[in-house]
């Protein structure tokens, strides 16, 4: 994965990680081009697009979209897979989730990516494994 | 000074601001007092501010001033500075930033701290930014702990290795001592990030990946069946509640065991086969009712795919992509397309097979999906479904985006040419598409099918007429009006014949004929291209037609005042012709002969043939009053018509790469441009480089004939003319000879021009010379490429003409060249 968008209906950035080096600026022209050609498909289209030499997959859940861009080589059905896996991770951690816990709880919510993803690539395949560890982590907070 | 506002409050705070203007002014007032709380060196609260700051970075307002603050969090001792610190770091601090290399230090501390979250923390930064100088520094704590018995910190070591490795490609050897027993691990992260990690090595170094394809390992057996292993006992373990999706155990690290074997098994007997029976136990066993099934299996189809497995399984392999194709989600169908296309080439039969529902594809709404059903069904179109394939394809051409026009117009044409099953529907299907998407074809493509109708000879009549009508009522599509433009020029006369006989003949008068061509030179929306084709083809009628001769005369010389410089310069060539060369009008304006296609090995052999015939060509150029073009020889093949470039189509190769699309931009890019004949660009304007730069100085020919002895053709006061040949063993017809002038005088020639004819069985082809000034005392020559075709092998003969200016009068002289060696024709 090269870096990761979670971004509203409305086209604000909730939160962004990417895993490659890019100038302040470039990030900025890419995030608002990305938002533009997601927000412009419709219901009836896949959930892939190409772009550039990456692949984006993207999901809308409630009123957030999840943006992965991923590799060529790699499986566009399993990354699928890793955004439901992360909402399932913030879901078990908030209970519930809903975009107002992401605002709110911006870093919680890296925190908990930082859980099941490193550099780019799946860390832990376990649910419980990850909650737990930010479950730790948040006790260790003086 | 107040404590600064927390977190929550300020985000509240911007989220009511109404404006724009007023969430600025108050993010500004915010940073004001973060600086100032930052100045004051307040640890307390440091985290509180960087955390506000990162907020306000989100919403993309500058907060670079918060750089340091963050290193000074990471070296805190409490763990929630480090928390943030770590986060700031990240979203701040990457390696492009000058204090980047700072926080080498802490985490290399952090690295070896006695709770595992805080290593947990710096592994995680230096995995997902870490520069390659800190890489170097701390990939040595980092090999250590890859060899932990702590799985939390072994699996993120592992990640981290990872990048060290993408970012310092030479120490991948230092982990390859701790590889060993990182697949003997029980949990689930560890060896998801331990496959990962060997992925990332195989593929990035063939040493790594011969090593682990036959290494022993600690329990005695190789990568490959260990993998096996693993894959088997994932898929036959009962429910296991920590790592299952929708009932299967543990998707991510079933699918990176596949992208591993896959690597592992390309290209090596051995390993392909250890691995046959697993592949097959997944792709027959795995659930497909979810996304995370078709995950796998979608994986487990690459995988099959791409090692050397048995036929059984790569049918196996299409077969479940031909069910991913029946899919109603489209997110798999698009899957399916992809690597269909990918494996069209090497399975072609079987991907054939499912043809109808990839046809069905190209009525989908998703444009990604529109697009690889396009390429794919042009791979897939064969000498059988050519017909059927076609329809579909022209019915997608008419309602797809515009987008899509122009490579699918590419195509069907590349498609039609290669498998048309007759002439008459050749040209009907690029009618169809001329009249469809005429403003979306390509350029390039309009020479090409100039050609093509040129060499059906029997359709002329039929093509005039339907090129005819179509223009009739709507000629703003240019390639459409320029293919029709020369048609009409060449076959006007069969036109108002009434001759058709495929279809019902139309009554044409030639003023109706002229009026649509004067049309067309009028309006507003023809391209200056556009306008050359209808002109030329004006003046081609005069020797057509037969009452309206005077009509084309006033339309010449109208034309002789355009402001276009190009129409400028045809009208004024036309015109001399009416004028003074009259004689010559009907020879130079005949009808063009059947273009011969040649197969290229590249740039460097293109064979032309000039427009002419029958008739003995002299090339000589009249010299059109008042123009001064740079070099004659353009503007004689220009007026001919002759300095068509055939475009040259090379015989598509038989394996077709994966997408078609591209392969036809190639093959189109690599044409040579200029446009058909009429429309040759002036002669300012270079022609395409490799052609004429590749002349003078190189040998034509790729496998250039033993050498030819060359001749001097013509030597008299002082004026030396030598006569060096080539000839290609591909095609022996065209011999190439590269003439060299040389002045022994003691004064320079200028003006000079040479000229040449040849027998009536021979084509003749003058290219431009080097320079017109024969430098005197033999200091340099004039070098200049003629093209003889000599299909019937006879004894090459010529007459040369010269003319040039020497010591102030002008020179001219006649000479028959009869010394050619036989190797040049024979």
């Amino acid at each position: 994965i090269h870096f990761i968008l979670l971004f509203s209906r409305q086209g604000k950035l909730r939160l962004q990680k990417w895993y490659m080096t890019l100038p302040d600026k470039e990030k900025k022209k890419i995030i608002r081009e990305i938002i533009q050609i997601i927000l412009s498909r419709n219901q009836k289209t896949s959930s892939f697009v190409d772009w550039k030499d990456l692949k984006l997959v993207y999901k809308r859940y409630a009123s957030l979209y999840f943006c992965c861009a991923i590799e060529e080589q790699d499986n566009e059905l399993l990354t699928l897979e890793v955004i439901h896996r992360y909402v399932e991770l913030l879901d078990r951690y908030f209970g519930n989730v809903c975009e107002l816990d992401i605002i709110f709880n911006f870093e919680k919510a890296y925190f908990i990516l930082d859980e099941f993803i490193i550099g780019g690539e799946v860390q832990e395949t376990s649910k419980r494994s990850a909650v737990k560890a930010i479950e730790d982590s948040d006790m260790l907070q003086e | 000074m107040p404590a600064p506002i927390r977190l929550r409050e300020l985000i509240r705070t911007i989220r009511t601001a109404r404006t724009q203007a007023e969430e600025r002014e108050m993010i500004q007032k915010e940073c004001a007092a973060i600086r100032s709380s930052f100045r004051e060196e307040d640890n307390t609260y440091r985290c509180r501010n960087v955390a506000k700051l990162l907020y306000m970075h989100m919403l993309g307002y500058p907060a670079h001033f918060g750089q340091l603050e963050c290193l000074k969090l990471i070296a805190s001792q409490k763990f929630t500075d480090k928390r943030i610190g770590y986060l700031g770091a990240m979203l701040l601090l990457d390696e492009r930033q000058d204090v980047h290399l700072l926080m080498t230090n802490c985490i290399k501390n952090d690295l070896n701290h006695s709770t595992q979250y805080v290593q947990g923390l710096a592994l995680c930064t230096l995995g997902c930014m870490g520069s390659s100088e800190m890489c170097r520094d701390l990939a040595g704590e980092v090999e250590k702990l890859l060899k932990t018995s702590n799985s939390y910190l072994r699996k993120k070591a592992a990640l981290c290795a990872v990048h060290v490795i993408r970012k310092v490609p030479e120490l991948m050897e230092m982990f390859l001592p701790a590889t060993k027993n990182l697949l003997n691990e029980k949990n689930h992260g560890v060896l998801h990030t331990s496959v990962v990690l060997l992925t990332e090595m195989c593929e990035r170094s063939p040493d790594m990946l011969a090593h682990f394809r036959k290494v022993t390992q600690l329990s005695s057996s190789q990568l490959v069946p260990q993998l096996v292993r693993i894959l088997k006992n994932l898929i036959m373990s009962g429910y296991s509640p920590e790592h299952d999706v929708s009932g299967i155990s543990d998707p991510f690290l079933q699918v990176r065991i596949l992208r591993l074997l896959r690597i592992l098994g390309r290209n090596d007997d051995d390993s392909s086969e250890a691995m046959n029976d697993i592949l097959a136990q997944v792709a027959t066993n795995t659930e497909t009712s979810k996304n995370v099934g078709n995950a796998i299996l979608y994986e487990t189809v690459l995988t099959i795919m791409d090692i050397k497995s048995e036929s059984g399984l790569r049918v196996l392999a299409i077969n479940i992509l031909g069910r991913f194709l029946l899919n109603n989600d489209k997110n798999i169908r698009y899957v399916a397309l992809t690597s269909l296309l990918k494996t069209v080439q090497t399975d072609h039969n079987a991907v054939q097979r499912h043809r109808s529902t990839i046809v069905d594809c190209l009525k989908d709404l998703d444009v990604s999906i529109k697009r690889r059903a396009m390429e794919l069904s042009f791979a897939l179109v064969n000498g059988n479904n050519v017909r059927g394939m076609m329809k579909e394809l022209l019915y997608f051409l008419d309602s797809c985006e515009p987008e899509f026009k122009a490579d699918c117009a590419s195509g069907i044409f590349l498609a039609a040419e290669k498998y048309a099953p007759s002439k008459r529907w050749h040209i009907d299907t690029i009618m169809r598409v001329l009249t469809t998407a005429g403003s979306y074809v390509r350029d390039d493509a309009v020479p090409n099918l100039i050609q093509l109708i040129t060499n059906s000879v029997e359709m002329h009549a039929y093509t005039v007429q339907r090129l005819y009508k179509a223009i009739l009522g709507d000629y703003s599509q240019q390639p459409l009006v320029q293919v029709a433009s020369w048609c009409i020029g060449e076959y006007g006369d069969l036109l108002v014949s009434g001759q058709c006989e495929e279809e019902e003949p139309i009554q044409v008068t030639e003023d109706e004929v002229l009026d649509i061509l004067e049309s067309v030179l009028i309006s507003n929306m023809s391209a200056s291209v556009t306008r050359g084709y209808a002109l030329t083809a004006i003046m081609k009628l005069s020797t057509r037609f037969t009452c309206t001769v005077n009509r084309i005369k006033k339309v010449v010389s109208i034309y002789g005042s355009s402001i276009d410089v190009e129409l400028q310069q045809r009208a004024v060539e036309y015109n001399a012709l009416f004028k003074k060369y009259d004689h010559m009008r009907p020879a130079l304006l005949e009808r063009m002969p059947v273009m011969e296609k040649v197969t290229t090995n590249g740039p460097t052999e293109i064979v032309q043939t000039n427009g002419e015939t029958e008739t003995a060509v002299l090339e000589t150029k009249p010299p059109p009053t008042g123009l001064q073009p740079a070099s004659q020889a353009n503007d004689l093949l220009d007026l001919l018509g002759g300095s068509d470039i055939t475009p040259v189509i090379p015989t598509a190769p038989t394996s077709k790469p994966a997408s078609a699309g591209g392969e036809l931009l190639d093959l189109l890019g690599d044409l040579n441009l200029t446009g058909s004949p009429g429309s040759a660009p002036a002669p300012q304007v270079a022609q395409p480089p490799f052609l004429l730069d590749g002349l003078s100085s190189q040998p034509l020919f790729n496998d250039i004939a033993a050498g030819i002895p060359s001749i001097t053709a013509y030597n008299k006061n002082g004026l030396k003319i030598d006569f060096t040949f080539e000839r290609s063993n591909t095609n022996p017809s065209v011999t190439v000879i590269t003439i060299q002038a040389s002045n022994s005088t003691e004064l320079d020639m200028t003006d000079f021009v040479f000229q040449a004819a040849v027998p009536k069985t021979f084509q003749l082809q003058l290219l431009s010379p080097s320079s017109s000034v024969i430098p005197a005392f033999n200091s340099g020559t004039i070098t200049q490429v003629i093209k003889v075709l000599n299909p019937q092998k006879q004894q090459l003969r010529m007459r040369i003409k010269l003319t040039y200016n020497h010591k102030g009068s002008a020179m001219q002289d006649l000479a028959e060249v009869n010394n050619f060696p036989p190797q040049s024709w024979q």
